[in-house]
């Protein structure tokens, strides 16, 4: 039901893409309008929300410590995940970032019944990691790979960024390995959401919706490039168009195009309001970004309130009596 | 209260179903099974707190008498935290629910329960903070995984924020690193609003408040349980030992939870200490005032452990002492190392601490002023100050447990270990998925140690308790060490359900009966008269 709402929510999409692909008249909503749009919504959304997680300040110093402390000279600390400096824990977030180290450790857990009695052993489980890294890197790389829609002369670390991803040089034009494998990753994502009973239950038609966005936008930008070609020079014209804020819109670009810049407009806007801003959430995170000096250095609470206590005067009128027969000394005779 | 519930056998408790229920999360209400949950908390302990809602109300019951209104206590409740914690908020809006963290809970893993899973036990208040906190839970509802706050939701939600014993085991394998235990805080801080906390917690919060610990010891118990120490301790070793209390212008002030001066095998660990301290001279006094070095409250709202903390400084200010040493302990260490400099600093009128044998300067305390028991030991044995006699321990095969808030909450990892290796000549590490920053939780942290809720306390331990078998079986190991006091009230009854034969003991005990004090008589047991290898008649 999770599913096929957000599928039929993509499906939509597409139809509605397709409209506007296949009558003329809307191309410049669907080329200029929307993605004016979606951009505007993209960054001003972003913004918000990481203002609004700064506008809540960090009360506590609360790094999640994974590993030996710095305590005395002779034992090791790990400065990578029990950082007391800045730059272990710039380090310690460009592991998390680039490489996603923590689900690296990733774990399976089972149960099974030995010779006496029950076990648990903890198996290695590196399949998330290697496809959500497979994943974002692939992502990454194509968002960089479009740049050359947008600048002229194409810039020549996104040149050679092009000729790598498209060494293999399969077919014309050259098969670019990240759209295999985010292709392939997504799926992975997708499919472990609907075959491991625990993930699928957890699953909310918002962990769907945006997989099958991306994979819709990949699939027609697949379809685009090697089987309902469009208008290259033509699709430059108006990314550069867009990018200069001198909008033109070239006739003859072809169908294809409209779908796929729709979609990709539609996961730009969505983007703010979702959990995918978990791009800009784990550079707030506090359990990793923060120094772990919590005994050397005081961190400040800037709502630190006066809280009421019991003083040692009004436990000493209690039990003066008693402390004093106990011979434990006291302030007042 | 309700009749006794029986506890299921291991065979049974082992069989634990990972299927997922036929009904959706939000479908599926929430069962209190006798033995399983904790009692609520009292009308007495909340009276002397001053926290709201006090009355007589039972988990059990239908109606659970929370007053009128109480969805604008919560929800506006849930606004100021998200507008005080940045994690709160973070938290709420960045999980990509990926599962990582699922199968990392002790509590998940020993019930297969789903909700136990972090990821959706942070669900069951996101869903609430979608709905009435943005936009698109508010417009699409259940399809953006949002649900309204109801009786049903609030019952859900002390069910299971009392099922997660705050260990941060998730937030280790979460890519983002959110943290359970936060989730678990701000929800029981929104519980309380309203009067809904256990007894195993208001109780001891209420004492703490009042007479300075958790068990409730006024100053003469404290002095005399600790004086039958003493004669202990001459009995063994022929030495008298002479601890001082509320004593002004000490050097030290030593500050250790008070599960250590009540109960076995708490009490042969304050024996330790109390050895220790004497065998080195050292300048110390005790507190009858700041007698508790854990802190429930804690485990109730922040300003209700800011309220407890405060008693620390405060009574080493008023004793005039230069710094202070902290027990064994795990949620204590938590506190002081995260949030009492913060609460309660600058300390400015405590100098940064050195260790007057060794001559060590603790920097890494140079704020607080406060030093781990175990930090001061292992610098005594790395300088050779201590005479100790392996010997003594050879009959035990020690494994150590780490707590989860010394691990998770500070990295204090190594500084036991390096004691367990010079005091015993056994010492076998448990898998290494389950020990240092992966270690398990003992299952009855965070306030759940009650007796009402056994058969949960043995679920949650059921990893941790696994993992010791798993050395019991492959190297006979027969002694869990630990530097918690909670893990020593618990994990006996939690060794005699699952792996029976294996003992349980602090760092500081297994230092005792390996130290050989100047001036001792030779020893023919150890701290708990039991014979000593090749001392006794029975070897």
């Amino acid at each position: 039901m999770k599913v096929l709402f957000s599928f039929l929510a993509v499906i939509l999409l597409i139809l509605v893409a397709t409209m506007g692909a296949f009558i003329t008249n809307l191309h410049y909503v669907f080329g200029i309008i929307i993605p004016y749009l979606a951009f505007a919504m993209f960054v001003g959304g972003f913004i918000y929300r990481v203002v609004k997680w700064g506008r809540s300040p960090v009360p506590f110093r609360i790094p999640t410590t994974i590993g030996q402390q710095k305590s005395l000279p002779w034992i090791k600390q790990n400065k990578i995940e029990n950082p007391t400096s800045a730059f272990g824990v710039i380090v310690r977030m460009a592991m998390e970032v680039l490489f996603f180290r923590s689900l690296f450790r990733n774990t399976k857990t089972e149960l099974r019944e030995g010779q006496n009695g029950p076990e648990l052993s903890y198996g290695s489980a590196k399949w998330l990691w290697l496809g959500s890294l497979f994943f974002h890197w692939s992502f990454l790389i194509i968002i960089i790979r479009h740049l050359r829609f947008f600048l002229e002369p194409i810039p020549f670390a996104v040149q050679i960024l092009e000729s790598v991803d498209g060494m293999l040089q399969i077919g014309l034009p050259a098969i670019y390995l990240t759209d295999v494998f985010i292709l392939v990753a997504v799926t992975y994502l997708f499919l472990r959401r609907i075959i491991v009973p625990q993930v699928k239950y957890i699953s909310l038609p918002a962990d769907f919706f945006p997989l099958f966005m991306i994979m819709s936008i990949a699939i027609s930008g697949v379809l685009m490039r090697y089987f309902y070609k469009v208008d290259l020079v033509a699709v430059k014209q108006l990314a550069i168009g867009l990018a200069t804020f001198q909008p033109v819109l070239p006739t003859g670009i072809g169908p294809m195009f409209f779908i796929h810049i729709f979609l990709v407009s539609i996961l730009f806007a969505y983007f703010p309001m979702s959990k995918l801003m978990h791009m800009g959430g784990i550079f707030m995170s506090p359990t990793r970004n923060m120094i772990s000096n919590n005994r050397m250095v005081r961190h400040i609470n800037p709502w630190n309130h006066e809280v009421e206590v019991h003083t040692y005067e009004q436990y000493e009128d209690e039990y003066r009596e008693k402390m004093k027969k106990a011979g434990i000394p006291v302030e007042k005779e | 209260m309700a009749p006794k519930v029986k506890l299921p056998k291991p065979g049974e408790l082992a069989k634990i179903e990972f299927k997922t229920p036929a009904t959706d999360w939000m479908d599926t209400p929430v069962e209190f099974k006798p033995g399983t949950f904790c009692w609520g908390s009292k009308e007495k302990d909340l009276l002397t707190l001053g926290l709201p809602n006090p009355r007589q109300w039972s988990p059990a019951d239908e109606d659970w008498k929370v007053p009128e209104g109480w969805e604008t206590t919560i929800l506006e409740g849930m606004a100021e935290r998200l507008s005080k914690y940045r994690s709160f908020k973070i938290f709420m809006d960045i999980c990509v629910r990926c599962g990582a963290c699922a199968d990392k809970c002790h509590f998940y893993i020993a019930t297969g329960d789903p909700k136990n899973m972090p990821v959706l036990r942070a669900e069951l208040i996101r869903s609430v903070y979608k709905k009435y906190f943005t936009k698109s839970g508010k417009f699409l509802g259940r399809l953006a995984g949002a649900r309204e706050l109801d009786m049903d939701v609030l019952k859900e939600w002390w069910s299971y924020f009392f099922q997660c014993t705050e260990c941060r085991r998730c937030s280790v394998f979460c890519p983002y690193g959110i943290d359970q235990a936060e989730v678990t805080i701000i929800g029981r801080e929104l519980l309380n609003l309203v009067g809904l906390n256990i007894d195993w917690i208001s109780g001891p919060v209420a004492n703490c408040y009042m007479k300075g610990n958790h068990l409730g010891l006024e100053p003469h118990a404290i002095a005399g349980n600790i004086e039958s120490m003493v004669d202990d301790i001459e009995d063994i070793t022929g030495i008298r030992v002479n601890p001082t209390f509320n004593r002004k212008g000490a050097e030290i002030l030593f500050i250790t939870p008070s599960g250590d001066l009540l109960g076995e095998p708490g009490i042969q660990t304050c024996m330790g200490y109390l050895m220790l301290f004497h065998e080195l001279g050292l300048d110390y006094t005790w507190s009858t005032y700041a007698s508790e070095g854990g802190n429930f409250g804690f485990f109730t709202s922040n300003d209700m452990a800011k309220r407890l903390n405060y008693k620390i400084y405060a009574e080493a200010k008023r004793l005039g002492v230069k710094y202070i040493i902290g027990g064994e302990c795990g949620h204590m260490w938590r506190v002081l190392n995260q949030y009492m400099d913060t609460w309660h600093g600058p300390a400015d009128f405590l100098e940064v601490p050195v260790s007057p044998i060794t001559g060590t300067v603790f920097e890494n305390a140079r704020s607080t002023k406060m030093i781990h028991i175990s930090e001061f030991t292992a610098d005594l044995i790395k300088h050779n100050k201590l005479n100790l006699d392996p010997t003594r321990n050879d009959h035990l095969k020690v494994t150590f447990h780490d707590s989860c808030n010394p691990s998770r909450g500070m990295g204090l990892l190594d500084e036991p270990r390096e004691i367990i290796k010079a005091v015993c000549n056994n010492f076998y590490e448990m898998p290494e998925n389950t020990i240092r920053e992966k270690t398990f939780c003992c299952g009855a942290g965070s306030g759940l140690n009650a007796s009402e809720n056994m058969e949960q306390r043995m679920r949650g331990g059921f990893p941790r308790a696994n993992a010791v078998k798993y050395v019991q079986e492959k190297h006979g190991v027969n002694m869990l060490a630990n530097i918690c006091a909670v893990d020593r009230a618990h994990f006996p009854a939690l060794m005699d359900y699952w792996n029976p034969g294996v003992g349980v003991t602090g760092v500081t005990e297994l230092l005792a009966n390996a130290l050989v004090m100047k001036g001792e008589k030779e020893r023919t047991t150890n701290l708990r008269f039991e014979d000593l290898p090749g001392k006794g008649g029975n070897e």
